[in-house]
C-alpha cells in the first residue's frame, strides 16, 4: 500500500462522510427536537436527488455555469423542505400527542406512498444527473487523478457543520432547537410556540435530507431504491454521534466513511455490514453514542408509552375472541386453500407481533430488530430439516424456538443495558449483523438464495392439516404469552418499565428481568419463523431483513401498543390490506402507505386502543 | 391493468369449483363452452420494486398475447385463447409463494411464469414442485435453478450467469490479458459470476490471476473507494459484474479517474438497454458485453416486433421486451404441440423441444431443463449521447450451456 | 448494635468534591435528618446509602455488615426501604398493585409465569396501605392521584418489606402544607411503633425541627453540625450559613407547635 493510495482512499471516504453528514444532520435535528424516528427521511433524499436530476438540467440548458447548477441544487432542496413543511403539516401535528413511536408509523406511510409516487412520476428507469460544471475534471493527488468533484464534497461537510453551529448559536429560531433537543418539556413550559418550531424543524431537516439528494447527483443517478438504502446509514450515523448531536453526527460520519474506505482493502465484501457492526460496539461501550446525552426526561414521573390498563377480559371479551378463534378454526373447512395459506401467514404473524408487543408494550424495550429471532427461528427450523441432519418437521420446530432464544439471549444481554432509542438501534445492528452472517455464509445458508425444500412433514402436508399444526402451536403459544402478562413475571416487566428506580429500589434486578423477557419474545418469534418456513417451504435473508422487522413494527402499532390484542388486530389488518392490494394494482405500495396513514389518523393509539378508548369515553359519558 | 380488474371479478370457491367442472368437461365429451374459455396462465414479476425490467417486459407479453390470440389463439385446443393474469410478486420470496398459491387457487392458472429475482425464482420453483405444476422461470438468472436447485416442473428460459460469462470469456481470451480485478455486487449472482469467471478462465487462459476482488453490497457501492481499490492491485484486464445505480456510479467514477484507460473490461449485462441507457453520455467505449441491439437486428421478425413495440406502447423495447414476447411465443407453440393444459404433458412436451422465436431457434434442453436463447455480445460505444453496441453478434446458447456431467453431478440429489 | 453507620464516605465528580468523609450514625426507630443548601451534597449523600451512588472510600455499615457499593436491589434485601424525591410509582398500575408488586418482589416471585399478579399478596398489600391510609382509594390508578396520595403510596411501597432502614429523599417536596404535615408525622409514628430508623432530607424546615430526633448539616461535602435540634439551631456557624433568621424563626414556631401537640 503506497501513499498515493493512502490518499485518495482517504479522500475517497471524506468526500461520502461528507455526503452521510448533510443528510445525518437533518435526521438528528428532527429527532432532537420532535422525537420523532423519521423513516421518511430517505424519501425526503430521494426526492431531493430526483427533483435535482429534473430542475438542474434544465437551469443547465440556459447556461452551462456552476452557478446554475448549484442553484438547481438549492431549490431542490427547497423544494423538499417545503415538502417537509407539508408533512408536518398535514400529518405529523395531528399525532403529537399520540405515543412518540406511532409517529414513526405515520412516517412509515410516506415512505411508502414517495417510493410509488416517484416511480409513477419519474418512471422505474434511474435518471443520471449532470456533471458539475466546472467540477467536471479530476485533480492530480500523488500521481492518482481524484474528482474534482468529490473535493468540493469534502468541503461541503465542515461548512455545513460551521453554517449549523452558527444557526443553533446565533439565532432564536436556532437557540430553540438547542434547548428542545436537551428538554423538550421545559420549552414547551416557556410558551414558546412549539406547532411553529416544529413545522421550522421539520423544514430544516427536509431540507437537508433534500441537499444531501440533491448533491449526489453528479455521482450518483436518481433511482427509486436510493431512500431505503440511505435511511438505515443515517440512522446509525445520528446514534453513532448520539441522537440530536449535529458534531457527533459529523464525527461518526467520517469514522465510517474512512473506515468503508479502508475496510474494503482489507474486506472486499465488508460494506455489507461494517456500518451496523460499528454501531453495535459504539453502542455496547458508549450506550449513548459518542456525543449523546441520557434523556432528561428518564427520571420524570410520566405515564409511559404501552400498556396502562391491564383489563382483565369480561365475559363478553371472552365470548369475542372464542368466536374469533372458532372462525379462524373454520377457515380450512370453509375457504379454499389460499385462504387457508393467508389464515395461516396471520396466526403466524400474528404470534411475532405479539411477542413483539410483549417486549414494546409491556417492557418498553422497542425492538426494530425482531425479525432476527424470527429469521434465526426459520433458518434453524430449515436448516435442521434439509440439512445434512434431515430432521424431521417436529423435530426443527423445537429446535427454533430455541435457537431463536438462545440467540435472543446472546444478543439481549447487551441490549438490555441500554434504553430508548439507543436500545432499539442496538437490536437493529444485531439483526443486521445476523442478516449479514446468513446472507454471506453461503455454504451453509445458501447467502441470499436461501434454501428450499422445507416442507412439512408428510402427515402435515396437506395445507389443512398444516393449518391445524399452526393454529395448535401459535394459538396456545399467544395464550401463554398472554398469561405471562398477568403473571408477576410480566407485571414486574412492566413495573420496571414505568419506574426503573422504584423496582430497583424494591429489590428487582431489571436487567436481568428484561434479558429474560428478551428470552422469551425471541423464542416466541422463533417458533412463528419456524411455523412460517414450513409454510413458505424455502428460507432466506428476506427472512431476517430490516423490511421484515419493519413489518412487525406496524403491525404491532397498528393495532396498538397500548393493548395486549393489539397486535393480533394489527397483524391481521397490516396483512389482509396488503394482501387486498397487492393483486389489484403494481403500485400497491402506495395505497398500503395511505391506508396506513389513514388509519394513524383515525385511530391514533392503534386499532384496538382507539376502540377501547371510544368504548370507555361513552361509559364515562354514559355514566349519570 | 385491466387483466387484473377482470380475474378479480372471479370469487374464490366458484373459481375452484368451476375450474374442476371445466377439467371434467375437456376429459369428457370437450363442451364447446370449455374450448371458448382462456388458457390463464399466472405471471408474477417484481413489477413494482423492479419496473424498469419487469414492466417492459410485461408489455411485450401484452403484445404478444394479442398477437396469438388474433391468429386464432391456440388451435390445437380449439383456439382458446391465451390469458395471462399478471401479479406482483413483492420482491420476496415470501410473497411470491403466496401470490403464487392465490393464483393457482384463485385464478385457476393452467401453470407459472416469471420472478425476477433469483431468490424470488427459487422458492417459486420449489413450490410449483411441492405443487406439481409447471413453472416456467423466465428472468432470474442463478445457475442454481437449473443445476443444483433444479426440479422436474421447472424450466429456466433466459441464459443463466454461467452461459452469459461462457459467452464474454469466449470473447474475451483472446486477447491474452492475464492480470484481472473481479468487482461484482455481493449477492448470489455477482458472486457466481465472480467464480464462473474465475474457473471459465483459468481454463481459457494459461497463466490467468486475480490481483483484486470487490464486492460492494448491492445498491449500496462507494464508487471512490471501489475505484480505488480497483486500481491499487493495477490489474490489466477488470470483470465487472455491476448493475443498475451501483454500475452507473461505478463508471462515473472510473472514467473521471481513468480507472478504464488502457484496461480491457468484461462485463456483464452491460449492454442490455435497462442498463445502457442510465449510462447515457458515461457510457464507455469498448467494453466486451452481452446485450441486446435492438435497433441493429435486422431480421424481418425481429424488425416487425420493434415496430409494433413502439407503436403500442411509444417506447423503445427492452431486453425484458425482448425476453417477455419470446416468453410467449414459446407458450404458444407449447400449448400448440402438447394440445392439452395439463402439466405432465406439458412437462413432457417441453423437455428437449424446439421453438422458433424472434430471436432465432430455441431448444428447452431436457437434461438441465435450460432453454438454449442465446445474447448479443459485442462491445459498448458511445453514439451520440446515448450507448449502444458495436461489433456485436448473436451468440446462440447451445455450446455454452453447462457441460452434462456438471449438470448430473448437481441435479442427481 | 448500631443500624446504620456510615464512616468517611467520599464522592468525587470530576473536580467537585461532592460528598467529603462524611461520618454519622443512626439508632433503630430514630428519625434523622441531613439538611443542607443546594448543592450541599444532601442527595449525593443519600444515594450512597441507597446504593445508587458508589462512593469512592468510606464504609456504609448496615447492621455492622458493609454495604457500600451493593446496588439498591441487595441494600433493599439487606432490609432498606426508600422513597424519591420525585415520587417513584408504577403509573400504569393501581395503588394495591403498586404494593403487591413490592410483596411479590420481597417473596422472591418476581420471575413466577404462572400465578396471577393482582391476586397476590393482596390482603396484606390492603392492610399496608390501611396503614398509610389509603385503603380507600387500593383500586384506584396510581397515575389518578393526588400527588400527597402518591407519596402515601411510595411509603407503602417501601414499608412493605418490613425495613429495618427507611431513606427518604426530600418526603414533602411538591406537596402542599398540609399534606407535608400529614405525611411527616404518619412516618413519624410508623417509625416509632416498627421501630425503624429513618434518614431523610428535607427543605422544609418545619418538618425537619417537628420530627427529627437529630439533624446533620452538611455544606459543600461536609458535616459542619450534628446533633438534637436545639444544638443545631444554637450552633452559630449553622445560623451563618445556613438556617439565617428566618430559618431560626422558622425552628422556633416548629417546636411551640410541638409542643403544643404534646400538651393536647
Amino acid at each position: 500500500m503506497d501513499l498515493a493510495l493512502l490518499a485518495t482512499q482517504a479522500l475517497s471516504g471524506l468526500a461520502s462522510a461528507s455526503s452521510l453528514f448533510v443528510i445525518a444532520s437533518g435526521l438528528t435535528i428532527v429527532f432532537g427536537v420532535t422525537r420523532i424516528v423519521n423513516f421518511a427521511h430517505g424519501s425526503f433524499y430521494m426526492l431531493g436527488a430526483y427533483l435535482a436530476v429534473t430542475i438542474v438540467p434544465w437551469l443547465l440548458e440556459f447556461e452551462r455555469s456552476p452557478l446554475l447548477f448549484f442553484a438547481g441544487v438549492l431549490a431542490s432542496a427547497l423544494a423538499v423542505g417545503l415538502f417537509g413543511v407539508v408533512m408536518e403539516v398535514l400529518l405529523l401535528r395531528r399525532i403529537y400527542r399520540v405515543p412518540e413511536l406511532f409517529q414513526l408509523l405515520a412516517t412509515f406511510g410516506v415512505v411508502l406512498i414517495v417510493q410509488d409516487a416517484v416511480l409513477h412520476l419519474w418512471g422505474p428507469v434511474d435518471i443520471p444527473g449532470p456533471r458539475a460544471p466546472g467540477l467536471r475534471h479530476a485533480v492530480e493527488i500523488f500521481g492518482q487523478r481524484f474528482p474534482a468533484y468529490e473535493l468540493f464534497l469534502i468541503a461541503v461537510g465542515p461548512c455545513l457543520l460551521g453554517l449549523l453551529w452558527l444557526l443553533m448559536h446565533r439565532t432564536r429560531f436556532g437557540i430553540l432547537i438547542r434547548a428542545a433537543t436537551q428538554d423538550r418539556e421545559m420549552v414547551g413550559a416557556l410558551g414558546v410556540n412549539q406547532a411553529m418550531l416544529f413545522t421550522g424543524t421539520l423544514f430544516l431537516g427536509a431540507f437537508l435530507a433534500g441537499l444531501g439528494g440533491a448533491l449526489q447527483i453528479p455521482r450518483l443517478p436518481a433511482n427509486s431504491h436510493m431512500d431505503l438504502t440511505i435511511i438505515s446509514e443515517a440512522f446509525v450515523v445520528t446514534v453513532i454521534g448520539g441522537m440530536g448531536s449535529v458534531p457527533g453526527a459529523f464525527i461518526a460520519a467520517v469514522i465510517i466513511g474512512l473506515l468503508q474506505a479502508f475496510g474494503i482493502l482489507i474486506f472486499p465484501k465488508i460494506t455489507l455490514v461494517l456500518v451496523f457492526l460499528l454501531m453495535a460496539v459504539v453502542l455496547v461501550v458508549k450506550p449513548w453514542g459518542l456525543l449523546g446525552r441520557p434523556d432528561p426526561a428518564a427520571g420524570r414521573a410520566v405515564l409511559p408509552e404501552g400498556i396502562i390498563d391491564l383489563k382483565r377480559f369480561g365475559r363478553r371479551e371472552i365470548l369475542v375472541s372464542a368466536g374469533f378463534v372458532l372462525a379462524l378454526l373454520a377457515v380450512p373447512v370453509l375457504g379454499d386453500s389460499y385462504k387457508i395459506k393467508v389464515g395461516i401467514e396471520i396466526l403466524v404473524l400474528a404470534l411475532a407481533a405479539f411477542s413483539l408487543n410483549f417486549l414494546i408494550g409491556n417492557g418498553g424495550l422497542v425492538s426494530f430488530g425482531h425479525a432476527a429471532y424470527f429469521g434465526i427461528g426459520a433458518y434453524a427450523a430449515g436448516l435442521l430439516v434439509t440439512g445434512p441432519l434431515k430432521l424431521p418437521m417436529e423435530a426443527a420446530l423445537v429446535a427454533a424456538p430455541v435457537a431463536a432464544g438462545l440467540a435472543a439471549a446472546l444478543f439481549g444481554y447487551f441490549i438490555v443495558r441500554l434504553s430508548g432509542i439507543y436500545l432499539a438501534m442496538l437490536t437493529l445492528a444485531f439483526a443486521q449483523i445476523t442478516y449479514a452472517i446468513f446472507f454471506q455464509w453461503v455454504e451453509v445458508t445458501g447467502g441470499d438464495n436461501g434454501i428450499v425444500g422445507v416442507w412439512p412433514s408428510r402427515w402435515a402436508g396437506a395445507r389443512e392439516v398444516y393449518f391445524y399444526v399452526v393454529a395448535a402451536l401459535a394459538i396456545p403459544a399467544i395464550l401463554l404469552l398472554r398469561h405471562i402478562y398477568y403473571a408477576p413475571f410480566g407485571a414486574i416487566l412492566r413495573a420496571a418499565r414505568d419506574s426503573a428506580n422504584r423496582a430497583d429500589a424494591i429489590g428487582i434486578d431489571i436487567r436481568r428481568h428484561r434479558w429474560l423477557a428478551f428470552i422469551i419474545a425471541g423464542a416466541a418469534a422463533g417458533l412463528a419463523g419456524g411455523l412460517y418456513a414450513f409454510s413458505k417451504g424455502s428460507i432466506d435473508p428476506t427472512m431476517i431483513s430490516i423490511a421484515m422487522s419493519v413489518d412487525f413494527l406496524v403491525m404491532v402499532l397498528l393495532g396498538g401498543i397500548q393493548t395486549v390484542t393489539g397486535p393480533l388486530v394489527g397483524a391481521a389488518a397490516f396483512h389482509s390490506v396488503k394482501d387486498f392490494f397487492m393483486p389489484l394494482t403494481d403500485f400497491w405500495r402506495f395505497f398500503l402507505g395511505l391506508t396506513i396513514i389513514g388509519m394513524v389518523l383515525v385511530f391514533p393509539r392503534g386499532i384496538v386502543g382507539t376502540l377501547e378508548a371510544w368504548r370507555s369515553r361513552r361509559r364515562t359519558e354514559g355514566r349519570p | 391493468m385491466t387483466e387484473n380488474r377482470t380475474s378479480r371479478n372471479h370469487p374464490s370457491r366458484r373459481g375452484v369449483v368451476g375450474g374442476i367442472a371445466a377439467g371434467s368437461l375437456v376429459l369428457g365429451a370437450g363442451g364447446v363452452r370449455a374450448q371458448a374459455a382462456p388458457i390463464r396462465i399466472g405471471e408474477l414479476n417484481s413489477y413494482g420494486r423492479m419496473a424498469a425490467f419487469a414492466v417492459p417486459y410485461r408489455n411485450a407479453m401484452q403484445l404478444a398475447q394479442e398477437s396469438v390470440n388474433k391468429a386464432g389463439g391456440i388451435k390445437a385446443l380449439g383456439g382458446r385463447p391465451l390469458e395471462f393474469v399478471f401479479r406482483d410478486d413483492g420482491s420476496t420470496p415470501g410473497d411470491a409463494v403466496r401470490v403464487a398459491e392465490e393464483l393457482l387457487t384463485r385464478e385457476n392458472v393452467s401453470f407459472l411464469a416469471g420472478t425476477f429475482l433469483s431468490n424470488v425464482g427459487l422458492a417459486v420453483a420449489d413450490f410449483a414442485n411441492q405443487r406439481k405444476v409447471l413453472f416456467l422461470a423466465t428472468e432470474p438468472l442463478t445457475d442454481a435453478i437449473t443445476m443444483a436447485q433444479g426440479n422436474p416442473f421447472t424450466f429456466r428460459v433466459r441464459p443463466n450467469t454461467y452461459m452469459q460469462t461462457k459467452m464474454l470469456v469466449d470473447a474475451a481470451k483472446a486477447k491474452g490479458v492475464k492480470r484481472w480485478a473481479i468487482v461484482a455486487p455481493n449477492y448470489e449472482y455477482g458472486q457466481s459470476a465472480a467464480a464462473n469467471f474465475k474457473k471459465l478462465m483459468a481454463e481459457a487462459v494459461p497463466g490467468f490471476e486475480v490481483v483484486g476482488e470487490q464486492f460492494p453490497a448491492l445498491g449500496r457501492i462507494d464508487a471512490g473507494a471501489t475505484v480505488g481499490a480497483l486500481s491499487q492491485s493495477r490489474p490489466d484486464g477488470i470483470f465487472n459484474v455491476l448493475f443498475g445505480a451501483d454500475l452507473t456510479a461505478f463508471v462515473r467514477e472510473g472514467n473521471t479517474r481513468g480507472l478504464f484507460e488502457k484496461r480491457l473490461v468484461v462485463s456483464l449485462l452491460t449492454g442490455e438497454p435497462e442498463y445502457m441507457i442510465p449510462l447515457g453520455e458515461e457510457t464507455p467505449e469498448g467494453w466486451i458485453t452481452t446485450g441486446y441491439p435492438w435497433d441493429q437486428i435486422e431480421t424481418p421478425e425481429h424488425k416487425a416486433f420493434v415496430t409494433a413495440y413502439r407503436a403500442k406502447f411509444n417506447d423503445t423495447p427492452r431486453l425484458g421486451s425482448l425476453l417477455g414476447y419470446v416468453v410467449v411465443e414459446m407458450i404458444a407453440q407449447l400449448l400448440e404441440k402438447a394440445a392439452s393444459t395439463e402439466t405432465p404433458k406439458l412437462v413432457a412436451t417441453l423437455k428437449d423441444m424446439k421453438f422458433t422465436t424472434i430471436s432465432g431457434p430455441v431448444t428447452m434442453r431436457g437434461l438441465d431443463h435450460q432453454s438454449t436463447l442465446g445474447a448479443w455480445v459485442g462491445e459498448t460505444t458511445l453514439k451520440g449521447k446515448a450507448g449502444a453496441m458495436k461489433n456485436w453478434k448473436y451468440v446462440d446458447g447451445t455450446a455454452y450451456l453447462h457441460p452434462e456431467a456438471e449438470v448430473k453431478a448437481a441435479r442427481k440429489g | 448494635m448500631t443500624l446504620l453507620e456510615v464512616k468517611g464516605i467520599t464522592k468525587r465528580f470530576g473536580g467537585v468534591l461532592a460528598a467529603d468523609s462524611v461520618t454519622f450514625s443512626l439508632e433503630s426507630g430514630e428519625m434523622l435528618a441531613i439538611i443542607g443548601p443546594n448543592g450541599a451534597g444532601k442527595s449525593t449523600t443519600f444515594n450512597m446509602v441507597g446504593g445508587q451512588l458508589r462512593p469512592d472510600s468510606g464504609q456504609v455499615l448496615l447492621g455492622g455488615e458493609d454495604i457500600a457499593g451493593e446496588p439498591p436491589r441487595v441494600i433493599w434485601r439487606k432490609g432498606v426501604g426508600r422513597t424519591f424525591q420525585i415520587a417513584q410509582t408504577f403509573m400504569s398500575m393501581n395503588v394495591v398493585e403498586n404494593v403487591q408488586m413490592a410483596l411479590i418482589s420481597l417473596r422472591g416471585q418476581t420471575r413466577s409465569l404462572f400465578s396471577r399478579a393482582s391476586a397476590l399478596h393482596r390482603d396484606e398489600a390492603l392492610a399496608l396501605l390501611d396503614s398509610v391510609g389509603m385503603a380507600d382509594l387500593a383500586g384506584r390508578p396510581v397515575s389518578e392521584l393526588a400527588y400527597g396520595d402518591v407519596k402515601r403510596v411510595e411509603l407503602a411501597i417501601a414499608l412493605a418489606s418490613k425495613p429495618r432502614l427507611l431513606l427518604m429523599d426530600e418526603p414533602t417536596a411538591g406537596m402542599a402544607p398540609k399534606e407535608r404535615a400529614a405525611l411527616m408525622q404518619l412516618t413519624a409514628d410508623v417509625a416509632r411503633r416498627e421501630q425503624i430508623g429513618v434518614l431523610f432530607t428535607e427543605h422544609d424546615m418545619d418538618a425537619v425541627f417537628a420530627h427529627a430526633n437529630r439533624i446533620l448539616v452538611l455544606v459543600r461535602g461536609r458535616i459542619i453540625a450534628a446533633g438534637t435540634p436545639e444544638a443545631v439551631r444554637a450552633n452559630p456557624d449553622v445560623k451563618r450559613v445556613y438556617l439565617g433568621e428566618s430559618g431560626v424563626k422558622a425552628a422556633l414556631a416548629a417546636r411551640r407547635q410541638k409542643h403544643e401537640a404534646g400538651l393536647a
